[in-house]
């Protein structure tokens, strides 16, 4: 868990913007395409900035902003103080079953406030916000950033404008609606609800955390390969597997391993990535297959909802960095997301959501096609929490008839346990 | 007369406009006649070989062009283009 940090009273400023396509400088601005080639914008990180080595960050208060210095700001941040430093699980059980050396679970689906990764964008992008002095923010949401940005605006006094797909699982709807934001339910896929949301973003100037706050937000997710490295005791595992919906969680996770090692905090080499999505929506896990450059968006028809992006925008980078680790893709059905969730739980003790069903069954499917190989130390990205999908696992569970509170019926139940159980 | 939707990214190309009517009888056509008239357009529409960047998705009405036959997708007087750059998931 995070651990409680003081609220500084000095105000941050975010740093410069840079083209990712054609390099053009931008300046520090809630902008997200280069005004030249309309390649995406990233942030410009001062190249001789003062680093903090393994003593200092280990004393900082834990959460994501130990690793201040990659993050796009200069001075301390202000909002979300408490995001990041989930857990990092051992789970031999689960590595005999996937028949790998070690198995790790980096536990966002624990994550404060909202119990997914996106507490950690959010935490980023709010920051921006107030560098830019954004009185309203909002997102296009596949659910769980709408949990995380729900939460963290009520938290902070912020006016948000929320857009999500109208079939999202009750639950994810709820635990926005909670906290109060503006929500809009839009009839079509997360895909129109992201045109949509660049449309307003455009139109009325808001902080959009996944639009015009994009190149600040999503830098918020390296901290979960920070982390990873800290808790494996300043080195890296040989795999990482994480689920891809848009693709950038595989992007930032290979820019926080290179730039550990840039810093010499650890040493090797970047893991091998792994990205794993639902047969109904796997348009990256087919780039990779195919080898080729061009991403061929699809029409998503999944359970895992939180990872149905037809046309992922950071797609085509995810697969390259996904090649070029040496690392492979898997897309797994979704009898088999609702397997995974369930051998994640009987050996685990932890409830992922069904992106996190995805993780586990596509890191089945790899270790069986010795993608993965029996001498790997492996850490699965279990981004979400299980308890905002249940529906899609409630089919899969058996319920048992209720009984009268008499021993006799408690017993019949223990006899024909042991009657059923192999000895 | 269909009409062309730009970002504000884009405006400036277009005389402040953030739409544009258009003639044509496919996308590709309709995009053509704005080029024409707002030259400085062309290599932020299309790149050197005349195909649609992959950070940037143009879409008829509600549908991404890719799912319709692209460039050759027909266009009828009262459909809307409209350019978008790529969003992050999430």
């Amino acid at each position: 868990m995070s651990a409680t940090l003081a609220r500084p009273q000095q105000a941050l400023t975010a740093i410069p913007l840079q083209c990712a396509s054609c390099g053009r400088p931008h300046e520090a601005a809630p902008a997200h395409v280069c005004p030249v080639c309309l390649g995406p914008l990233e942030p410009a990180y001062d190249p001789d900035r003062p680093l903090p080595d393994r003593t200092e960050i280990s004393a900082r208060p834990r959460s994501l902003w130990r690793y201040r210095e990659w993050l796009p700001f200069v001075g301390r941040p202000v909002r979300c103080l408490n995001a990041g430093w989930t857990p990092l699980i051992d789970a031999p059980r689960l590595a005999s079953a996937l028949g790998v050396s070690r198995c790790l679970v980096k536990h966002d689906a624990g994550s404060f406030p909202s119990l997914s990764f996106k507490d950690r964008v959010v935490a980023s992008a709010l920051n921006a916000a107030h560098a830019f002095d954004l009185p309203v923010v909002g997102c296009a949401s596949t659910g769980n950033l709408a949990n995380a940005l729900a939460a963290a605006a009520a938290r902070e006094g912020l006016q948000a404008w929320i857009f999500i797909p109208y079939d999202l699982e009750p639950a994810k709807v709820a635990a926005t609606a909670i906290f109060g934001p503006r929500l809009v339910r839009v009839r079509g896929t997360y895909d129109d609800v992201n045109r949509l949301c660049a449309q307003v973003a455009d139109r009325f100037g808001w902080g959009i955390v996944n639009v015009n706050l994009r190149a600040y937000y999503g830098e918020g997710s390296k901290t979960a390969g920070f982390e990873i490295a800290e808790q494996l005791g300043w080195r890296l595992p040989d795999a990482v597997v994480t689920p891809m919906a848009g693709g950038s969680l595989v992007t930032k996770l290979a820019k926080a391993f290179g730039e550990f090692l840039d810093a010499r905090l650890v040493h090797g080499v970047t893991p091998r990535l792994y990205g794993a999505q639902a047969e109904g929506c796997a348009p990256i896990v087919r780039l990779v297959e195919r080898g080729d450059d061009a991403l061929i968006p699809v029409k998503p028809n999944t359970i895992a909802k939180s990872l149905a992006i037809g046309n992922p925008a950071d797609g085509r980078s995810a697969a390259q960095l996904i090649r070029s680790s040496g690392g492979w893709a898997a897309a797994v059905t979704d009898p088999e997301i609702v397997e995974g969730i369930r051998l994640l739980a009987e050996t685990t003790g932890i409830f992922g959501e069904t992106a996190a069903g995805v993780t586990v069954a596509a890191a089945r499917a790899l270790a069986q096609s010795g993608k993965l190989s029996g001498d790997d130390e492996v850490v699965l990205c279990i981004t979400g929490n299980g308890l905002k999908t249940t529906d899609a696992v409630s089919g899969a569970i058996d319920v048992p008839e209720p009984i009268a509170p008499r021993l006799s019926e408690f017993a019949a139940i223990v006899q024909t346990h042991h009657q059923s159980t192999p000895t | 007369m269909p009409t062309l939707n730009l970002p504000s990214v884009l405006t400036p190309l277009a005389n402040g406009q953030h739409t544009i009517d258009a003639t044509g009888q496919t996308v590709g056509e309709a995009l053509d006649d704005v080029v024409r008239r707002f030259p400085s357009l062309s290599p932020r529409l299309r790149d050197q070989h005349g195909a649609p960047y992959p950070f940037v998705t143009i879409y008829l009405n509600d549908e991404d062009i890719r799912f319709i036959g692209g460039f050759e997708a027909p266009v009828q007087p009262n459909d809307e283009l409209s350019v978008v750059p790529a969003v992050a998931g999430g």
